[in-house]
């Protein structure tokens, strides 16, 4: 089957939970801390904890993007913007509908985790341990998962190549944005 | 550790993310909360595409480029999930900086030119 060795071994489940607390965990805290700056790092911690989640599900070229794009990127502008408007200390108020909008949140993470748990997924372990596939296949699926970037980068330029194009016009199109909604006067 | 344990992981994120969104006075902080809510979308969608098999997976022959479409079009849909992102962050920061320019507050209270 599909990664024999490593995946359902004692070391994945013990790297799985801890990746999952800390996400969880530094998650509430990005939403809990009054002081805006430690918002921004907790907020590089669950990154990160998403990232090694991605290693786990076998996406490691997401998982390197995540790094570079959400922890390199993304976090440093929030700094730089969270430093720049000078709202630091008093930084993360909520307003007065918190607790309706906690409720909402709980109710919604209630009926997701209830559809996640009660859905028969057709998971591909277990079409693949019952042989309902052909041998050449189940080869295949094995060469695509041992190394998914070359494929990946196939479909970013065959499949979606549409696709691809346009959200290069849509960073240029943000760029541009950013630029003239900043400018000086 | 299985699908549903991501898929609960990711629910718990989005729904942190999905409070503090609606919660927070701050602009930057209800981007930080929506940076979330994309991350565990993202989580979710690379694990569907480990984990679940398309209907199509079946008869679509033994061809690999068929096999890795059909497997990995989870894991293109979270690479322009964080491309889209990245220029919603880089805007919404422009945005919070030219209001904290013209009124000095980065309060989305505040900012209600548009009621009056």
């Amino acid at each position: 089957m599909l990664g024999q060795g490593t995946e359902g071994s004692l070391f994945v489940d013990v790297a799985f939970w801890m990746l999952a607390i800390s996400s969880i965990v530094a998650a509430v805290a990005v939403v809990q801390m009054q002081n805006l700056f430690r918002a921004a790092l907790f907020l590089i911690v669950s990154f990160l904890a998403v990232a090694g989640m991605f290693v786990l599900l076998r996406a490691e070229f997401l998982a390197a993007v995540q790094v570079l794009i959400y922890v390199g990127a993304i976090s440093v502008l929030i700094i730089f913007a969270i430093l720049m408007t000078g709202e630091v200390e008093r930084g993360s108020v909520a307003h007065t509908m918190r607790i309706p909008v906690a409720i909402l949140a709980a109710l919604f993470g209630a009926a997701a985790i209830f559809v996640a748990v009660n859905t028969n997924w057709l998971v591909l372990d277990t079409v693949l341990q019952n042989g309902s596939l052909s041998a050449a296949t189940t080869n295949q699926i094995e060469k695509v998962f041992s190394n998914t970037i070359p494929w990946i980068g196939r479909l970013l330029v065959q499949d979606f190549v549409l696709a691809f194009e346009v959200a290069s016009v849509v960073l240029l199109a943000a760029i541009i944005g950013a630029l003239a909604l900043i400018r000086e006067r | 550790m299985s699908l549903e344990n991501f898929l609960i992981v990711s629910a718990i994120l989005f729904s942190i993310g999905l409070y503090g969104a609606l919660s927070k006075r701050n602009a930057i902080a209800v981007l930080m909360s929506v940076e979330l809510m994309f991350n565990a979308v993202n989580l979710a969608a690379v694990a569907f595409s480990r984990y679940t098999v398309p209907a199509t997976l079946a008869n679509t022959g033994s061809r690999a480029s068929d096999i890795a479409q059909s497997l990995l079009t989870g894991q293109i849909f979270a690479i322009f999930i964080i491309t889209i992102a990245a220029a919603e962050v880089a805007l919404g920061l422009a945005i919070v900086i030219a209001i904290y320019r013209s009124r000095s507050t980065v309060f989305v209270t505040d900012a209600a030119q548009m009621k009056k």
